[in-house]
């Protein structure tokens, strides 16, 4: 039923559909045949359940142990539990790659059931540059890294799977990344159909803004889950490596970021439009280059997998053929775009682009520090590597200007605005940040972490600001207020609330920089001290697993005597692949983490001792928190009426409804 | 305001951030790069001791000593590019895929007598992978050509030792296993 085979011809089939949904379309939408045109859906429906297909057929062929298929014989075995041979799947290039496919034909749908309402043309111009990109992963899928191999001699067990790979964060993580990722191609491709047609204006940005506020959701996610599993499975008690792999998706979101405030303005202002439609090309490319570029080893890093240069080749052909083809039609198209006015600097809009400035001067700091290294090796034989150092030095200057525009750019009227009112009407805040200051410089240690804590405090207090403001929140009946907060549009509540986030993060962040650390190597019954707290060894025991041992201590936390928690970091060593991990042990308050790693056993074994790394991580789930609430307000402004998909009439909006303020 | 101070406005913007982005850039750039460095480099020319830099290489077999000041866990051991090898001592807990003849890369400073003193030391997810400074490393020095296949695995690695680094250009490839 579901064999490889199977999913082998439902990928070529899938790759077909691709490419006819890439051209037929294109040909109706030219020629304005509608029925050509009405093929696009169809087509993409078509493609996405035959991607479906030869996706089932491969997690079949992981749950069925069917070793005589190479990528499972390679990474999977008998051993290994069930939900892991599902997401084991995903673990590797070849899986990886065909999910990316499959979120692309995913996306593809997406726009074909829910972009009724889009203009006939525009929809089928979408769809078909969906279905090119998609017919270049999949021929790269089928050419150069087919999943459903098979291998003869059939072995009677798999290798196996890197048991740092084991864990139900890294399991999920990159589902929701990936779909953060290719997310970002619809934007991309309502970019390349309004260079194609000639036109942007309104209309089109409020149909793009929904789907580059979805990307850019799970983009959050994605980019907050993956730090926290370094945080918590890695067990090195940072959170951020600034590693090339990270950083390509931290490009991304600072464009992707620029990109869903500036589609504001194009919607609201109609201007920007050209920097918009660069803005969503660039986007995507950035994530195509980030997972490609990554996966093909030419940014080298500690991630593990998939380091083979020969589809290298393949890889930068197709961003060649994507990134250059994108911006040579930019070029080529962009000048016949009607140029939208020009605006006075204090304005919602001089606001808005002051953030994305501000956000691509943030990026391009970014880029330079993750191609740099490669640069020189390449051009100039010198290894140098760029760290936190770097990052902190050149990232954190410039996101403070950022942090303190954030405060009142959602408070300014459209068009024309006075500064003096609405920093008036934020006084409360400048106060919060004032006293947040004065507390900083006593708490914490270092000038930046100081400052980001204080515009940390901001944000916060502004935006809770903006949503009293429009309430009209102790200047009139407390019952008024509830009526107005229901009346707001849910889009100014989102924006408010992943506002917040931001500031809950920055927070996090500034605190995580006066984390505290010990490392002890001690016998037990051993008491060390540690940012207020005893921390005792009270025992270490070796326990059996299903497929390692662990060796596993117990370890008492008490603050003043009285016991704060007991936990039981361990270290497990693998029987088949001789390899050890350190399960880290984590108590949170939500106010700080104890972090415990248990190390080497040393000495003899009558008297041995142990090597202990104790953490003290202030205000640590805050920056995993603060991501999840950008995230959840920016679903909430997704829920918005006007931003629902197909909502909008392709009009000029007359100007009652331009200001929402 | 006229067209052309607002455009004034938005140039003056962008000029402001990227400039203050470059000159950002540029400042990092003198101060806070990692300069990758070979044992043998720094036997030749070693870095000032206020520089951090990346030293790598393989762990030379037998090298590798633990010890302990009051409390605080040190390990010492030898990195080595088949031409010369230094000392290192690294506080703290050495991470779980470290292993003698295996490579490794350490983060931290020279001091005058040629020692090195590791703040960080970083073994890779993967046995079979090898960084690509210390593969460089390798290729320079000689001790692996990657026209006569792999680079050497461990095993081979384990029984080199500095003495007979750099004269062993025909040594065994083992295909990694």
């Amino acid at each position: 039923m579901l064999s490889p085979e199977l999913g082998h011809y439902a990928l070529a089939l899938a790759c077909v559909l691709a490419a006819v949904q890439g051209i037929i379309p294109l040909i109706g939408a030219s020629r304005r045949d509608v029925r050509l045109m009405a093929l696009a859906p169809g087509l993409a429906i078509g493609q996405m359940i035959a991607l479906g297909v030869s996706f089932l057929s491969l997690v079949y062929a992981a749950v069925t142990d069917d070793f005589s298929v190479q990528n499972i014989a390679e990474n999977s075995a008998v051993s290994k539990p069930l939900l892991y041979k599902i997401t084991g799947v995903w673990g590797n290039h070849e899986g990886s790659i065909l999910l990316w496919a499959l979120i692309l034909g995913l996306c593809g749908a997406a726009v074909a059931a829910f972009g009724r309402n889009l203009p006939s043309a525009l929809r089928a111009r979408v769809i078909a540059v969906l279905g090119l990109v998609a017919t270049g992963f999949e021929l790269f899928c089928l050419t150069t890294s087919d999943p459903f191999a098979r291998v003869w001699p059939a072995p009677m067990d798999g290798q196996g799977m890197n048991p740092l790979l084991q864990d139900p964060g890294l399991a999920f993580h990159p589902p929701i990344l990936y779909t953060g990722y290719v997310g970002f191609a619809v934007p991309f491709a309502f970019a390349i159909a309004a260079l194609i047609e000639g036109r942007v204006d309104a209309a089109w940005g409020r149909w793009v803004r929904p789907w580059a506020v979805a990307a850019w959701c799970f983009l959050t996610c994605g980019i907050a889950m993956g730090s926290w599993w370094s945080y918590y499975v890695l067990g090195w008690g940072g959170y951020w490596f600034w590693d090339p792999v990270e950083n390509a998706s931290l490009i991304p979101w600072l464009t992707g970021t620029a990109l869903i405030h500036s589609a504001i303005v194009v919607e609201k202002r109609e201007a920007l439009k050209i920097w918009t439609v660069l803005l969503a090309i660039g986007t995507f490319s950035f994530s195509l280059s980030g997972t490609f570029l990554v996966r093909s080893g030419i940014l080298n890093s500690v991630h593990a997998f998939a380091n083979d240069p020969a589809r290298g080749v393949f890889i930068l052909g197709l961003l060649g053929v994507v990134i250059g083809g994108s911006l040579a039609l930019f070029a080529y198209r962009a000048p016949t775009l009607t140029a939208g006015g020009l605006f006075a600097p204090v304005s919602r809009e001089g606001a808005l682009v002051l953030n994305n400035i501000l956000l691509c001067s943030l990026c391009a700091v970014v880029l330079t520090g993750t191609m740099y290294p490669p640069f020189m090796s390449l051009l100039f034989d010198r290894t140098i590597s760029v760290g936190k150092p770097f990052f902190d030095a050149t990232t954190i200057p410039l996101a403070l200007p950022l942090f303190i525009f954030m405060g009142f750019g959602p408070m300014l009227p459209w068009k024309r605005a006075q500064l003096w009112p609405v920093l008036q009407k934020l006084w409360l805040a400048a106060i919060v940040a004032a006293v947040a200051c004065a507390v900083a410089v006593f708490t914490l240690s270092g000038v930046l972490p100081i400052l980001c804590a204080a515009a940390a405090l901001w944000i916060i207090a502004a935006s809770l600001t903006d949503i009293a403001e429009r309430t009209r929140l102790f200047r009139t009946s407390f019952a008024t207020s509830i009526q107005r907060a229901r009346m707001l549009p849910r889009a100014i509540v989102g924006t408010a609330i992943a506002h917040a986030g931001v500031g809950i993060t920055v927070l996090g962040l500034a605190a995580m920089s006066q984390a505290q650390h010990k490392i002890v190597e001690v016998p037990i019954g051993t008491t060390e001290q540690l940012a207020g707290y005893e921390w005792t060894l009270k025992a270490v025991e070796d326990e059996p697993g299903p497929n390692y041992t662990a060796m596993v201590a117990t370890l008492e936390v008490r603050r003043h005597g009285r016991l704060i928690t007991v936990m039981h970091p361990s270290k497990r060593s693998f029987n088949s692949q001789n390899q050890t991990t350190t399960d880290v042990a984590i108590h949170t308050n939500l106010l700080a983490d104890l972090y415990g790693v248990l190390g080497d056993r040393h000495g003899s074994d009558t008297s041995p001792t142990y090597v202990l790394r104790l953490h003290y991580n202030p205000l640590a789930p805050w920056m995993w928190l603060g991501a999840l609430i950008m995230a959840f307000g920016g679903a909430l402004s997704l829920s918005d009426r006007r931003m629902r998909v197909g909502a909008p009439q392709r009009a000029r909006p007359s100007p009652a409804t331009t200001s929402v303020s | 305001m006229t067209r052309k101070t607002r455009r004034l406005w938005l140039v003056i913007a962008c000029v402001a951030c990227l400039g203050t982005a470059a000159a950002l850039i540029l400042r990092a750039f003198s101060s806070d790069i990692v300069f990758f460095v070979t044992p043998s480099q720094v036997e030749a020319s070693p870095p000032p001791a206020d520089r951090t830099v990346k030293l790598g290489g393989m762990v030379v077999a037998g090298s590798v000593k633990r010890d302990k000041h009051g409390e605080t866990p040190i390990a010492t051991f030898a990195v080595t590019d088949g031409q010369a090898a230094v000392t290192v001592h690294y506080e703290g807990i050495l991470p779980d895929l470290f292993r003698e003849g295996q490579s490794v890369v350490a983060i931290g400073t020279v001091q005058p007598d040629h020692d090195f003193v590791a703040s960080e030391v970083l073994a890779k997810h993967d046995e079979t992978y090898m960084p690509k400074e210390v593969a460089e490393a390798l290729k320079k020095s000689g001790k692996w050509d990657p026209r006569f296949g792999p680079p050497p695995s461990a095993a081979s690695w384990n029984t080199m030792t500095v003495q007979d680094a750099g004269k062993n250009l025909s040594a065994p490839t083992t295909a990694p296993n």
